[in-house]
């Protein structure tokens, strides 16, 4: 009740920005120019601008403008960005040769979902054996410590030339953005689990090579599995970044497309659809997780 | 409970043992030996400092002998243990199991923890399965024989539980019986019923009794517990601390079996005398080096008393 209750709030919050015509409203959008020559019908004029106008206009007997107090355009109200959620994926690309906002979407989760594995494909491995191996952790960590301060964006002219202008950039700005930070987080976790469970699987007979696969990995793959959709919600972050490398592409393209063309209630639609991607995958993910670990009680609470 | 008033000298000797007792005593050390320690040492080194945890450790004990170890704390009764099991390496001699030097952990020890080292992961039969396999039996072999040993401990019925299902007690009776199904020669046990509450505990340590008369097993039990130690051993060995030493060796001559009421009958009273004698005076010498304790500044009404 109090999770619908955070995201009613500020959406209460904007409705009353909105709607209510004395809260802000700092401009006047014109409905007739009267007199006024250079005002066009819709366009935005700041209060005082608009004031002096108004009183010039009366003053020399001409027909006075008239208009409504308005927000910036850049502020639209709840009501349009609702509608442009579904005008936005009706609305067919601008240019011959654009996507349908469908067909960003979907560009941009396939960019999130590569760099998201090709980073797990090396950080996890790497992650368990740092954490369960001190030697391994004492080559490695140093370095991806260091590596891990470095922005990932400040690749991206570098992953250009390498890696062309189209996908690859884009993907290896994620698994940088990603990686670092994974064999770091994942050593932790590794290096959490219980030792008494590994003398416990000593005195049991396990040979030390059995151990990784007998039991810490299985010992930690909910507190794994946790990190992961974390890392995950990181990827997401470096998507926009990502997307500007090279050719724009995806939703960021969409979204800097449609601001050029001030359509901002479509900007704040893409912009709110990220989050609810990454939110919906994420409960999906926590959904599965409490399948797949049905001992671990600290998943449903976190979940 | 009036034996309790009796003073110390009404008391029988604990060296005493009736016939019965002698002879149990007889027979038992008639025996093979399972395991030898000899001169057995342990130095920690942290630094430049180094600690004497154990110092010249001699024992051995004979196939289904029941030994407690009790001591004050810091005495390094968990660390014996722990070198018993290969956990930890020892410093200087020897330990022998069946002739053969211990140098890791094996199967041919089993080992009961105090925390409770179930693997969450697994249900209460692949636990108990678990040594089974990484030891190379097949999986429906090692499925069979587990459900034999949860079936002899009452728990066939959460053979598919998970251990968090499971009360304290249950877990540690699955860690008994996941120890034991891989047959080794001799079970390690530090301090396993030490986080139990006082009633679970009792009827722990009956059942551990009731699994040791059934199965050819030799017990090392680890406890500060004295009560539990006389209740349980046939022979008692009392470290003293800083550094581990044997003080004795206590054959127990409370008779078998063993029963809740003889906790008040006079073998058994002088027996809890001799210990307490012993690790009083222990931990005594050992008090000179340990913290004070500081005398509370008084927060009440001076008037506000409570005794």
């Amino acid at each position: 009740m109090i999770g619908i209750a955070s995201f009613v709030l500020p959406v209460l919050i904007w409705c009353v920005v909105s709607y209510v015509p004395w809260v802000w409203h700092p401009q006047i959008m014109i409905t007739d120019p009267g007199s006024v020559s250079y005002l066009d019908i819709g366009a935005h004029l700041p209060r005082a601008d608009f004031a002096t106008e108004l009183a010039d206009a009366r003053q020399e007997g001409r027909a006075p403008p008239r208009g409504v107090p308005a927000n910036p355009i850049y502020l639209p109200s709840p009501g349009q960005v609702l509608r442009a959620f579904y005008t936005s994926f009706t609305t067919p690309p601008p240019t011959k040769d654009g996507q349908w906002l469908h067909q960003s979407l979907w560009h941009s989760i396939q960019i999130i979902f590569w760099g998201f594995v090709i980073s797990s494909l090396f950080g996890v491995p790497l992650g368990i054996l740092c954490g369960a191996y001190a030697s391994i952790a004492r080559l490695n960590e140093p370095f991806v410590e260091f590596f891990r301060y470095l922005p990932a964006p400040a690749f991206g002219a570098l992953a250009v030339a390498i890696l062309g202008i189209y996908d690859g950039p884009k993907i290896a700005v994620i698994v940088i953005g990603t990686f670092f930070q994974q064999v770091l987080i994942i050593a932790n976790t590794t290096r959490k689990l219980d030792p008494a469970l590994l003398e416990a699987a000593l005195t049991l007979g396990t040979r030390s090579r059995q151990l990784l696969t007998r039991v810490v990995v299985p010992g930690i793959l909910p507190d794994l599995y946790r990190d992961q959709r974390i890392l995950l919600g990181w990827a997401w972050t470096y998507l926009i970044v990502a997307e500007l490398i090279g050719t724009t592409s995806g939703i960021t393209w969409f979204i800097t497309q449609q601001a050029r063309y001030q359509h901002f209630p479509n900007v704040y639609a893409a912009i709110a659809m990220i989050g609810i991607l990454g939110l919906g995958i994420d409960m999906i993910l926590a959904a599965i997780g409490r399948r797949l670990f049905p001992w671990d009680r600290s998943l449903g609470k976190s979940a | 409970m009036n034996d309790h008033l009796l003073p110390r000298e009404l008391l029988p000797s604990y060296l005493e043992q009736s016939d019965a007792v002698r002879q149990r005593f007889e027979k038992l050390k008639a025996r093979e030996v399972i395991l030898t320690i000899s001169q057995l040492s342990k130095v920690f080194q942290s630094g430049e400092k180094s600690t004497l945890a154990l110092k010249d450790i001699d024992l051995c004990t004979h196939r289904r002998e029941f030994l407690c170890v009790v001591g004050p704390s810091g005495c390094g009764k968990s660390t014996l243990v722990r070198i018993l099991a290969g956990l930890e390496q020892h410093s200087s001699g020897e330990v022998l199991l069946l002739g053969r030097p211990v140098t890791g952990p094996g199967r041919d020890r089993g080992m009961v923890f105090q925390g409770y080292t179930l693997f969450p992961w697994l249900t209460v039969k692949k636990n108990v399965m678990f040594g089974l396999e990484v030891n190379g039996h097949g999986k429906l072999d090692s499925e069979r024989e587990a459900m034999q040993w949860l079936e002899l401990i009452g728990l066939e019925k959460f053979a598919d539980a998970y251990p968090q299902q499971l009360s304290g007690g249950m877990k540690q009776r699955v860690a008994i019986v996941r120890a034991l199904a891989n047959q080794p020669r001799i079970l390690l046990m530090d301090e396993p019923f030490g986080a139990l509450d006082a009633q679970t505990r009792c009827r722990m340590q009956e059942h551990l009794l009731e699994i040791w008369r059934k199965i050819d097993i030799t017990i090392i039990f680890i406890t500060h517990d004295l009560d539990e130690a006389i209740y349980l051993a046939d022979r008692i060995l009392v470290l003293s601390a800083h550094p581990g030493e044997v003080q004795e060796l206590i054959e127990v001559p409370v008779p078998r079996p063993r029963s809740i009421a003889q906790f008040v009958s006079p073998e058994f009273l002088a027996t809890k005398a001799r210990l307490e004698e012993l690790i009083y005076i222990g931990r005594h010498a050992a008090e000179e080096e340990e913290e004070d304790y500081p005398i509370l500044a008084r927060m009440t009404n001076v008037a506000d008393n409570v005794e």
